[in-house]
């Protein structure tokens, strides 16, 4: 009998270390490759090419774009937004008629997807099942940097232009890769416009790095290492937490011995909330609080005061939406409809206001769309050498790749602002800009009062 | 000095969520003693008493620990549905057989609340205050929810020896075939003994979401620690459960004082194995 109880539980922990890995994978096959249908309809966006054709069009042609979403597991809450922005443009581009090469063919889109269920190795063979038996033309990234350095792998391999959206790390790109373009500031340079804030603010700040142990917050707490130490901030405590950390007590203790008063930090979603409900609870005095991810999100104010002061770097915000003004001062072409445009369909179509995760997942339509229209082609290696010649601005900001042997497809152009929960005058939360101060629409809430 | 006053900040809370692991652990021993059935559904169980608080508190203004009551009657009435559609027809069937069964109720229980709730983390926004004890503070949810682990302990050591229906949980425990010799109805007294184990963990979930977001997955974490816990504290042993519980919790405790948080599962499934190995009846052995 002591024999089988052993036994049992042996073949009961292996049961359930598979169970804790396929993080409540409740479909165990991939759901049938289908379009992805936008949730409603949205006003049709301006496409160049499609304005004036010159010619009737003489042949139709769809293009597939193949991606997997998080539709469960760790990413989902992010993923979901990205989706929901990519299919915002598909629906858009689609309805004005797609895009109108010089030959008069007219280029429709489809999309292809499934749900990866936040798991990388799902995500290696949704991407090789997407480009071998769906035939996908192009790929869009997964949402977090881990999910899409997995899928870059396959990409390469396969030859496959993939735009990264919701992917930061630097890394990746740093492999030899030809075929990736990264939409996101890279990881590296998340937090440096927060610390050039702090660097006002208080320069004597002590500064706590606790983030997710995963690819994307070890290098974005990498990356800025160098940066706070240049900048003559003192680093009292630096430590990583798993991703599925739920208790962060101790860790909150840790933060309230080591003397610091500011917190940077988080990793994704799930845990930021977790981690600022914990440092809510036991109100260790800290001046600032800012969070990966997390805070970028409407949804993050569920929290209820835990949410309020925390900051967040953010890909795009509407109030800092970059136009077309912008783009001349710079010199660069300007490309699709503007930020308030924007922001009108989506909230047309999904009810809720978008954030950087939404912008991002349609940028990357866009920049596809804009690669085809200057290749004047669907041919991937057209399509790659008006990538790798890029040099637009859109509402969501510069894009253009590093060209280099070192780096290539890291994003070189895009700029970063800092945002914060704060309280209105009516009590209700809404996220400010608080850096950098050319965009800033709000003074940083800086050392809250205590709840 | 700075690792002895982390240590003197971080012991109470390991405590205090000690007794609340030691709850839900409490949950699997149960089911495990009495019928040898090793429950794979107990995760998504807590996972559903953690939305049990979400949607009294939240959506009816039910104070969480009021809300407890109904969660506990769901949770007793799930476990009986579970044990006469899964687990009753492989109750004498091999080991495997009951934990298949378990495990498939798991998967349904997941599916259904991803369909339902999404995985995206849900927060009930209670707090009790808090108070300083020197460079600790103990934070009032911790503090009701291990008061109410230890009167749920005590109430179900009450129950398995002062009251009719317990007396026939353990004397099923001991012998069932005799048990139903001397007319005790063992179905009626396995299908309670499972009820009890998953209202258990219901309200082990009920009260872990006064304090931690979740979502559907959550349980998940829980039963891994349940696991370690049982073998802790002996399987099928309530009260070694407890015990159990409250070294895990200890243990959460301590170890962030010298290493990385990083390194607290690492620790506690090596002392899994270590236990199985040199001491498989647990601890406090089993009864």
């Amino acid at each position: 009998m002591k024999g089988k109880i052993v036994k049992l539980l042996t073949l009961l922990m292996v049961a359930s270390l598979f169970l804790a890995a396929c993080g409540g994978g409740a479909t165990e096959a991939p759901a049938p490759a289908e379009p992805a249908e936008p949730a409603a309809p949205a006003e049709p966006a301006e496409t160049e090419a499609s304005e004036e054709p010159a010619q009737p069009a003489m042949e139709e042609q769809t293009v597939v774009i193949g991606f997997t979403s998080s539709l469960t597991g760790s990413q989902e809450v992010s993923s979901k937004r990205q989706v929901n922005g990519f299919n915002l443009w598909m629906e858009q581009v689609n309805e004005a008629g797609g895009v109108t090469l010089s030959d008069g063919t007219v280029v429709k889109f489809e999309a292809h997807t499934y749900d990866d269920e936040s798991n990388a190795e799902r995500v290696q063979e949704l991407y090789t099942r997407l480009i071998t038996e769906d035939n996908a033309d192009f790929l869009i990234s997964p949402y977090s940097s881990g999910l899409t350095s997995a899928a870059s792998i396959v990409a390469e391999q396969n030859g496959k232009v993939m735009i990264t959206t919701g992917a930061a790390d630097d890394d990746t790109y740093k492999t030899g890769n030809t075929s990736l373009f990264q939409l996101y500031t890279p990881a590296s340079l998340y937090m440096s416009s927060t610390v050039d804030m702090l660097k006002e603010l208080d320069p004597e700040a002590k500064i706590a790095l606790v983030h997710e142990s995963d690819k994307f917050s070890t290098s974005v707490a990498e990356g800025i290492k160098p940066y706070l130490e240049a900048n003559n901030f003192e680093i009292v405590l630096e430590e990583g937490y798993a991703s599925d950390t739920a208790d962060f007590g101790p860790i909150v203790n840790k933060i309230s011995g080591s003397g610091a008063t500011v917190l940077l930090g988080g990793g994704h979603y799930n845990d930021g909330t977790a981690l600022a409900r914990a440092i809510y609870d036991r109100n260790i005095g800290l001046k600032f609080v800012y969070l990966l991810v997390a805070p970028a999100d409407t949804k993050f104010p569920e929290l209820g005061d835990a949410a309020l002061g925390v900051a967040t770097s953010s890909q795009w915000e509407l109030a800092a939406t970059h136009n077309e003004a912008e783009a001349s001062n710079l010199g660069v072409e300007w490309f699709g409809p503007s930020g308030e445009e924007f922001a009108t369909a989506y909230e047309a179509a999904y009810g809720d206001p978008p954030t950087y995760h939404v912008a991002g997942g349609y940028a990357a339509g866009l920049v596809l769309q804009k690669a085809i229209i200057d290749a004047d082609s669907v041919d991937p290696e057209a399509v790659k050498a008006a990538l790798n010649a890029m040099d637009i601005m859109t509402f969501y900001g510069g894009t253009k790749f590093d060209t280099s042997e070192e780096a290539h497809g890291l994003q070189i152009a895009h700029k970063m602002v800092v945002a914060q929960w704060q309280k209105n005058e009516a009590g209700e939360f809404e996220r400010v800009i608080i850096a950098p101060a050319d965009v800033a629409t709000a003074d940083p809430l800086y050392a809250p009062s205590a709840p | 000095m700075q690792q002895l006053s982390l240590l003197l900040a971080s012991l109470p809370d390991g405590i205090l969520l000690g007794f609340v692991y030691g709850l839900a652990a409490m949950g699997l021993t149960l089911i495990w003693g009495v019928m040898n059935v090793i429950n794979l559904s107990h995760g998504p169980i807590i996972a559903l008493g953690m939305f049990g608080t979400f949607f009294l508190f939240i959506r009816m203004g039910i104070n969480p620990y009021i809300g407890l009551i109904p969660v506990a009657g769901l949770g007793l009435l799930i476990g009986i549905v579970i044990y006469f559609v899964a687990v009753h027809r492989v109750i004498n069937a091999p080991h495997l057989s009951s934990l298949l069964a378990t495990f498939s109720v798991n998967m349904i229980i997941i599916g259904l609340g991803t369909a339902a709730f999404t995985t995206s983390p849900y927060n009930v926004d209670f707090n009790m205050g808090s108070f300083r004890l020197g460079s600790t503070t103990i934070l009032g949810t911790r503090l009701i929810a291990a008061l109410i682990a230890v009167l749920f302990t005590g109430g179900l050591y009450l129950f398995l020896y002062k009251t009719r229906p317990g007396r026939y949980i353990r004397a099923v425990t001991n012998n069932r075939a005799a048990a139903e010799l001397m007319g005790v109805p063992s179905t009626r007294i396995l299908a309670l003994s499972f009820g009890l184990g998953t209202m258990l963990a219901a309200v082990s979930g009920a009260l872990i979401a006064t304090f931690f977001p979740f979502n559907i997955l959550s349980g998940g974490s829980y039963e891994l620690k349940s696991f370690v816990i049982g073998v802790l504290g002996g399987l099928g042993n309530p009260i070694g459960a407890l015990l159990g519980g409250l070294i895990l919790g200890v243990l959460e405790g301590i170890i962030p004082a010298f290493l990385e948080t990083s390194w607290v599962p690492v620790i506690e499934f090596a002392l899994f194995v270590v236990i199985l190995l040199v001491r498989p009846k647990g601890l406090f052995g089993a009864k």
